[in-house]
């Protein structure tokens, strides 16, 4: 539940401005399937598909906020980006070069990503300095003096004493883990970070000191982030422009305030209605969505969302609805955006 | 217990069985001719002859390795050097004698281990808890041949009171059955004292206690069946270290069983017992294993409902 | 997660270009049961008589003395060149439990350490490969884990004779398989592990992979296991000497001379007693030391 502040807020010129030069990053329908097991001893393998036609675009310096619910597939796109995950069709493109046939440490050294599970992504083993300076020791960056020293500074940069170098993972906050992992992170001045649920798992009065400082590292060091969340609030407070994801599926982008104020998709509406706001004299009015959410190993015919959709109408079943463009860079897959 | 559960246990028990048969193939290939190994010297010509058709001597490796699972199969694994009989014949009338002790053994090893360490589970930390616990330490570090033998000393030539040898009576199995027992038992004890601190530590038995449940029914009715799922599989997977024990007590008690059979014939190089011995303990080690797979599957119900893959 | 007091609230160590805050190993030392160190105390003297054994047996362990057989200990009223008495040849058994002493614990020491190599390797490259070779693995290691070792160890003895290398051998494949099982578990947890991924995300390769976050991990449980497993290897080569299918004279073994005081019971009881004690000792040593390692080590780990 966060609430932009003034001196925080992100600035929406700086996106428009980029927009115009090449991208960053460039998704193109991108798809990642699993086999799952067999059901039958002969029968086929189940497949999950869990991104199913993604496609997406970040300028340097800009925050693209990825949101959905859980199972949406947004993890996935993440950790394909990252080249963890080979994808099963479609292409990563960072700088107009496809990220297969990049050299694995250029990639390693531009892209970074940051996790949901601050403790679990910590060697439970290794003291804070040493995982810290390790990105630098892998590449052979300096001595392991310098190395540590950089660690040090580095930490110092995330509001973090320097004696932390010495401890243990286990002996940190949630919130003192988050930002190690960050500094991690940073070691090599990526140019890219795909930060992947970074504060689910911290408590409320912590999300918003990390929250602030990744703004903060961002307008020093530049940095694009692609900030993965379903945290609605928290990626309003951050994001320059946000896509809607939905069973595998892109179904909304839109710059920021456009999205929050225009959404054309109903289930961007049915989200964006979700979000408790601090103030008892509002009154909202919640959309609630019927039904479970589907499983991506066998996703409805026609546009994925109308099972659950109050605005559905008999198309909605038999045809997949392609991508409308509306202007500023708002887009939107639905035969009726906008309706009431 | 799904279809899917029982068929890949029972597959990997096949398979198993498959690989042992095949051991045995092999190396008997690899000490030479069958007829020599198995066959006592003075065996007559004609009856050799029957032999080396039987097993395929002279055809090709791959017939004979076929030919070999029938022979398994139909029991026909050689002769014995001592007293030509078949090797098969000589094992079997073995037998009885060590069910009776292995099963006492394992039956006493279950009963005592159980109770000792539920005991030591509901007392712990206190010095009842510690001193089974010291016990059933001692109980298997100690080798079983040197308890065997301490016994031997004190009750069969100091005190005078049991028979160090043979089996005739009832006596006479006091001694082999607490050495086999003993090892077992302390295994078993600890196992379950750890099984029951960990069912005893669970959320439904504290909500059972604040239901105001009787402590004996807690303790009966939902301790200690949830407990005896893994206490009852470790039971079955030591069944293989009972075998292993039985074969030295027996040695060292000179109890007329398979396992004292087996070391004899390892020491006179009697190899048609031997093939007999290893493939008969084997085959029952992996049946009993499925059993206790399957029983275990069928008792859990987290298994049986369970959709899920096998622990792979 | 437990609280923690923040950063702030923390006292600032000497600063110093290595990190500071070594926890004081003195003082964990002396935390521990005083059990665990009287059991470290034996391992440790059969360690030294193992490695000292020419220099503290009395007198060469084959050498006879016919006229002194089935002598008593010196301190029974036996003749006072045999502190622990003769056996039915003449010789000295403390000489010869001195070096049965060294030969059962070498053996067990080529054997854990053959075993669990082997099987930490297998376990690894189960986990590491997946597909075919994983299934191959695993099938040996049931194979290996459904039957007896005992039993077959005795089928390859009767079979193959009865020579110190193969019966070496045969000690070192006693156990692989839990090693392997083990390590193939928990290198498949470690791989699922956020901070491995997060290695590979950082960029590094495959051996820094395990090699310095997988390994260090996982060491632990196999030293446990390695504790668990020595006293059953020790076991294993007395049981076998004892049934005279192992160690052959000249060489002693503690499983040897128990086999042979068997006969003499009743004449020469010290003939037993000692190699016996020598193995019951050693083996509770070393499952004490385990069990205690096990909980200090990783509370997580359950048997």
């Amino acid at each position: 539940m966060l609430q932009p502040r003034g001196g925080d807020a992100v600035t929406t010129d700086a996106a428009a401005t980029t927009a115009a030069e090449s991208p960053l990053l460039e998704v193109r329908e991108l798809v990642r399937h699993f086999r799952g097991k067999r059901r039958r001893p002969f029968g086929r393998p189940t497949v999950v598909r869990a991104v199913d036609g993604v496609s997406l675009s970040l300028a340097p310096g800009e925050t693209l906020g990825l949101v959905g619910e859980s199972g949406c597939g947004k993890s996935t796109v993440g950790k394909v980006i990252l080249d963890i995950l080979p994808p099963t069709a479609g292409r990563v493109l960072y700088r107009g070069r496809d990220t297969g046939a990049l050299a694995r440490a250029e990639l390693r050294r531009r892209v970074q990503m940051i996790f949901q599970d601050p403790l679990g992504a910590l060697d439970p083993r290794m003291r804070i300095g040493d995982q810290v300076a390790e990105p630098l020791a892998i590449f052979g960056v300096g001595t392991p003096a310098e190395r540590r020293q950089a660690a040090a500074e580095m930490l110092e940069r995330m509001g973090l004493k320097r004696h932390m170098v010495a401890r243990y993972p286990h002996e940190l906050s949630g919130g003192q883990q988050q930002r190690v992992v960050i500094a991690r992170a940073l070691m090599l001045k990526p140019e890219l970070v795909v930060c992947d649920e970074p504060i689910s798992a911290l408590d409320v009065s912590i999300k918003a000191q990390v929250i602030n400082l990744l703004s903060r590292l961002q307008g020093q060091l530049g940095l694009a982030y692609l900030f993965i969340s379903h945290d609605l609030s928290a990626v309003r407070h951050i994001c320059h422009r946000i896509a809607v994801m939905y069973l595998g599926r892109v179904v909304e982008t839109a710059p920021r305030e456009e999205l929050f104020a225009r959404p054309l998709h109903p289930y961007t509406r049915a989200l964006i209605s979700a979000v408790p706001v601090p103030d008892p004299s509002v009154r909202r009015r919640r959309i609630i969505l019927n039904g479970e959410p589907p499983s991506p190993i066998d996703p409805p015919n026609g546009c994925r969302f109308h099972p659950r959709c109050p605005s559905a109408r008999a198309i909605c079943a038999d045809a997949a609805p392609s991508v409308r463009t509306a202007e500023s860079g708002h887009t939107v897959i639905c035969h009726f955006p906008g309706d009431a | 217990m799904t279809l899917r559960f029982m068929s890949q246990r029972v597959l990997r028990a096949l398979v198993t069985v498959w690989l042992v048969v095949t051991f045995t193939f092999v190396i008997l290939r690899v000490t030479g001719d069958p007829a020599d190994t198995l066959l006592p010297d003075d065996t007559p010509p004609e009856v050799v002859a029957h032999y080396r058709r039987a097993w395929g001597l002279d055809k090709p490796l791959y017939e004979q390795y076929l030919l070999y699972f029938k022979s398994v199969a139909q029991g026909d694994l050689g002769r014995s050097f001592r007293d030509n009989r078949e090797a098969v014949e000589v094992m079997l009338e073995r037998i009885p004698a060590t069910l009776r002790l292995g099963g006492s053994a394992l039956g006493l090893a279950l009963v005592s281990g159980i109770l000792l360490g539920t005991i030591a589970a509901l007392h712990r930390n206190s010095a009842l808890d510690r001193l089974t616990m010291a016990f059933a330490v001692f109980g298997y570090s100690m080798p079983n041949f040197f308890l065997g033998i301490l016994l031997i000393f004190l009750f069969a030539m100091k005190l005078r009171i049991l028979p160090s040898a043979g089996s005739e009576t009832l006596a006479h199995m006091v001694m082999p059955l607490a050495t086999l027992a003993t090892a077992h038992a302390a295994g078993i004890a600890r196992f379950s004292r750890s099984a029951m601190l960990e069912v005893l530590n669970e959320p439904y038995i504290r909500t059972a206690r604040a239901k105001g449940v009787p402590y004996k029914r807690r303790l009966l009715r939902h301790a200690l069946p949830n407990a005896m799922i893994p206490i009852m599989t470790i039971a079955g997977l030591k069944v293989g270290h009972l075998i292993g024990g039985a074969i030295i007590i027996e040695t060292v008690f000179a109890w007329p069983g398979v396992g004292r059979l087996l070391v004899m014939s390892v020491a006179s190089r009697d190899l048609a017992v031997v093939q007999a011995i290893v493939l008969m303990l084997s085959g029952s080690m992996i049946a009993a294993n499925l059993t206790v797979d399957l029983l275990y599957g069928w008792v859990d119900p987290r298994i049986r409902l369970s959709r899920a893959e096998g622990d792979r | 997660m437990p609280v923690r007091p923040p950063a702030a609230q923390m006292p600032d160590p000497p600063a110093a270009d290595r990190w500071a805050g070594v926890p004081d190993i003195r003082r964990r030392m002396a935390r521990q049961p005083w059990l665990v160190w009287c059991c470290l105390g034996v391992l440790g003297l059969m360690a030294l008589v193992a490695v000292f054994a020419d220099l503290l047996a009395p007198m060469h362990y084959a050498h006879q003395d016919l006229a002194q057989r089935l002598k008593p200990p010196s301190f029974l009223g036996g003749p006072s060149g045999n502190l622990l008495g003769t056996d039915q040849l003449g010789r000295d058994v403390l000489s010869r439990l001195i070096y049965s002493i060294r030969i059962s614990i070498s053996l067990a020491l080529a054997g854990t350490l053959i075993a669990s190599c082997l099987g930490t390797v297998l376990g690894f490259v189960a986990a590491s490969l997946r597909g075919l070779a994983e299934d191959v693995i695993m099938m040996l290691v049931d194979f290996q884990g459904s039957v007896p070792f005992l039993i077959i160890a005795l089928a390859v003895l009767a079979f193959l004779g009865n020579s110190l290398v193969l019966f070496v051998l045969l000690i070192g494949l006693h156990g692989w398989e839990t090693y392997a099982r083990l390590s193939r578990g928990l290198v498949l947890s470690a791989q699922e592990r956020g901070y491995v991924v997060a290695a590979r995300t950082l960029g590094a390769g495959p051996f820094r992979v395990y090699g310095r976050h997988v390994l260090p991990n996982v060491v632990s449980a196999l030293v446990v296991q390695l504790t668990l497993n020595f006293p059953e290897t020790i076991l294993l080569e007395t049981a076998l000497s004892f049934l005279g299918l192992g160690i052959q004279p000249p060489l002693t073994s503690l499983g040897l001379m128990l086999g042979s005081a068997r006969n003499y019971l009743a004449v020469a009881w010290w003939m037993a007693v000692f190699p016996g004690m020598a193995i019951f000792m050693t083996t509770l040593s070393m499952s004490v030391v385990g069990d205690w390692l096990r909980d200090r080590l990783d509370p997580t780990i359950r048997k």
